[in-house]
């Protein structure tokens, strides 16, 4: 909660599509340093979009996404051409992403994950590579698992696993695509806290959640998508308790009803 | 892609730097070894030696005009196509003086003349002479003159061979009813079998002359000069008369009637070691004979099958990820290629790399010839393994990639290629024991490998079932450490998907089976 700096992400008008489908529809929207921002809303409201347009995963139809300074900006109908794949590739650089499924290498040991791309893209020896990758295990507890392969860790475990090794880029901000829904209930907990210690640290983060309660004690924001568009982008606490837009209520509902938060 | 293009060029330079052969003073021949007895055959008692009456009228040629004989092999189909390739000088085994062959070569005087001679079974008295062929069935060499006096004959059942042992052999079985050839190949097959009786006059007339290029005159000249001079000494008619061939007609053409003085030698040799049955004991002993031809056999199949293998593999791979990742233009020229090589058979390519490239003045020796052909062949099937390959790699690894700032390029390299070559090493694998049964193929542009040792050998004894269940049994034996490597592999990517628990699969089979 140091949320006291100037906007890290700035989003302008992003539109997105697919086949003719507008998924995401003008979104303008920022984010200081150091904040820790939720996205909710029902199922296929372009949560996951979204966030997969803020590292270029998807690219954007129009607008503009600028984060720590770099800023990939469309026209309606203009082509990717090499200067903005290039610019994709650096801002790319500057932001780490944690996926529903972990996307580990599953040829490549635990440690071997975490050191390739700093090794790769960042062109670092093998020692310093390997000692940052251990200073990342440390970080998620997961040091006694250097050596394992993906195959055999838990699914909690590949998690933190998968933190550590986009941690091990240094990104300026985070993003985390469900990172909790394929976990078995029990092993929530120990990937939220590793967000939360990050959190603690002063990292930017944006987190595509189902996890309301976690959205409500961890986040500085929350942003309500529905079709499209945020409906709503509020403080936890005040989105929970005076929900300001019908529809935001109507999809709170569901969970309040089922106390969860 | 620097390293890409690297390979590529490395390819290219081993590919480009290939022998070329420099003439000397050598008298570069060509005849096909399994061209027949008694023209030129593998001593049965030697298989590695080459006899024959053109044997011998090479050797006494050669030292009449002071060279050295060097002999290339080559089929006989294709014996006049390989004097434009410069594979040899001048060409001889048979070759029949004919308006199409003059149209194309220069031919020295004739060394031999003979005629057509027809052979029935001792049985039949129903064909008597030419005429009585018709409506029979009668086998004939494949694009011989006597294949054309049949056809001029009309009505008659024509069964061509290129091999004029099997003719005799379905004539003794009963699958034809009358043989037509030269009368030394008529001789050699059947002058010993007590099946077979020659019938009839003599039938047309057979001109035998050396073959070379037309733009060779000079050598036209003094190979004439030579066969002058042996005709003249003598030498000529000794070796017919030691090969049971001087013929009236020969007589006539040489206007010696004199006696013979020299005894049958070759031919005797040649009707005792065919005529009574063998014994298993000295069948077996002339296989263990044959082992060292089919053991050089073998190691040019296996050297060109992993030649090629390696040339596929790599342009495979190159051409299946231009197919799938590379911009349109590229993407679209291997789409292309790799439908043109599979729609293609291989034998066509083959022959065309070997006879066709010369003419545009690109010329590869015939192992070159044989394992790029094979490599570029089997590249468009790798290049497709490969493909599934790269598809078998969920997207999300691409994306893992890529969203820790990795390139396209890197992320293939490091993420996408080391999983894909995991999964098609099985099948590529099993490719590889295809191509090295492909690899027989080879034998018909000139290279002695496992096929062709079994031709001749073959040839040379007269026997095609012993040398076959030999041959297979290689074959066999050459693919099976793949067949086991492929299976291994298999077993362990199955090992690898389950949790890197060895044994998973197996395990639940048997554990299915328990009540426990």
């Amino acid at each position: 909660m140091n949320a006291t700096n100037a906007p890290l992400i700035e989003i302008k008008d992003l539109c997105k599509g697919f086949d003719g489908v507008d998924i995401l529809k003008n979104i303008n929207f920022t984010i200081r340093e150091g904040d820790l921002a939720s996205i909710i809303g029902p199922s296929g409201c372009g949560k996951s979009t979204f966030l997969r347009c803020l590292n270029c995963l998807e690219l954007i139809d129009s607008g503009s996404v600028t984060i720590a300074g770099v800023t990939v900006s469309r026209r309606p109908g203009q082509k990717p051409d090499e200067q903005m794949m290039d610019t994709v590739h650096k801002l790319r650089t500057e932001v780490g992403m944690v996926f529903q499924s972990y996307n580990l290498f599953p040829h490549k040991s635990i440690i071997e994950n975490i050191m390739l791309a700093p090794m790769v893209v960042k062109h670092m020896s093998r020692d310093e590579a390997h000692d940052i990758s251990m200073k990342f295990l440390n970080k998620v507890g997961l040091e006694d698992f250097a050596d394992k392969y993906p195959s055999t860790l838990s699914g909690g475990q590949s998690q933190r696993a998968a933190i550590a090794r986009a941690l091990a880029m240094n990104p300026r901000v985070m993003l985390y695509d469900e990172p909790t829904s394929a976990l078995d209930p029990e092993l929530v907990g120990e990937v939220l806290q590793v967000m939360k210690d990050l959190d603690s640290e002063g990292m930017t983060q944006i987190i595509v959640t189902h996890e309301m309660k976690f959205a409500r004690d961890a986040s500085d924001y929350i942003i309500f998508m529905e079709n499209g568009e945020i409906v709503e982008y509020e403080d936890g606490d005040i989105m929970f308790e005076h929900p300001q837009h019908e529809r935001t209520k109507a999809f709170l509902r569901h969970f309040v009803n089922r106390g969860v938060a | 892609m620097k390293k890409l293009t690297a390979i590529i060029a490395a390819l290219l330079i081993i590919i480009c730097a290939l022998p070329s052969f420099a003439a000397q003073k050598e008298l570069k021949w060509g005849g096909d070894s399994e061209g027949g007895f008694p023209y030129m055959f593998p001593n049965p008692k030697n298989p590695k030696e080459l006899i024959g009456f053109e044997v011998d009228i090479v050797k006494e040629l050669a030292t009449e005009m002071g060279r050295k004989p060097v002999y290339v092999n080559n089929a006989w189909d294709n014996l006049i196509p390989g004097l434009d390739r410069h594979l040899y000088d001048i060409a001889i085994n048979g070759l029949e003086v004919t308006p199409e062959h003059k149209d194309i070569v220069n031919f020295s005087i004739p060394y031999y003349k003979t005629y057509l001679q027809l052979a029935v079974r001792k049985d039949d008295n129903a064909i008597k002479d030419l005429q009585d062929c018709k409506g029979k069935v009668v086998g004939t060499l494949k694009e011989s003159y006597a294949q054309q006096i049949l056809q001029a004959l009309g009505d008659v059942k024509l069964r061509t061979y290129i091999v004029e042992a099997n003719t005799y052999e379905d004539l003794a079985n009963g699958r034809v009813e009358a043989a037509l050839f030269d009368q030394p190949i008529a001789l050699y097959s059947a002058g010993f079998n007590p099946e077979i009786k020659f019938v009839g006059k003599p039938i047309g007339s057979i001109t035998y002359a050396i073959a070379m290029r037309r733009q060779d005159k000079e050598l036209t000249t003094e190979v004439n000069k030579a066969l002058v001079a042996l005709r003249d000494s003598g030498k000529l008619r000794e070796i017919y008369d030691r090969w049971n061939l001087w013929t009236p007609v020969m007589a006539a053409e040489f206007n010696d009637y004199s006696p013979s003085k020299v005894e049958p030698s070759r031919y005797n040799e040649w009707a005792d070691a065919h005529r009574p049955a063998l014994t298993i004991n000295q069948r077996l002993k002339r296989y263990g004979k044959a082992m060292p031809a089919f053991g050089r056999g073998a190691v040019v199949t296996i050297i060109v099958s992993i030649v090629a293998m390696i040339l596929a593999m790599s342009l495979g791979l190159a051409l299946a990820i231009a197919r799938v990742f590379a911009g349109k233009f590229l993407s679209r020229l291997a789409t292309v290629y790799i439908e043109v090589i599979r729609g293609t058979p291989l034998l066509i390519q083959l022959f065309f790399i070997f006879y066709g490239l010369p003419s545009v003045g690109i010329k590869f020796s015939p192992f070159w010839a044989g394992a790029i052909g094979l490599g570029l062949n089997y590249a468009a099937y790798e290049a497709e393994i490969y493909r599934s390959g790269l598809f078998a790699i969920p997207r999300t690894q691409w994306e893992a990639a890529l969203a820790l700032g990795m390139t396209r390029w890197q992320s293939m390299r490091q993420i996408i290629l080391p999983q894909a070559i995991r999964v098609v090493i099985p099948p590529i694998t099993n490719d590889f024991i295809s191509l090295l049964k492909d690899s027989s193929l080879v034998s018909i542009i000139t290279m002695v490998d496992l096929t062709k040792a079994y031709g001749q050998i073959s040839a040379a004894y007269y026997d095609y079932f012993g040398p076959g269940i030999i041959v297979a049994a290689i074959y066999l034996l050459l693919g099976l450490p793949f067949v086991r490597f492929a299976n291994m592999t298999e077993r362990k990517l199955a090992a690898a998907e389950s949790d890197g628990k060895e044994g998973y699969r197996e395990n639940i089979y048997r554990s299915s089976t328990r009540f426990s």
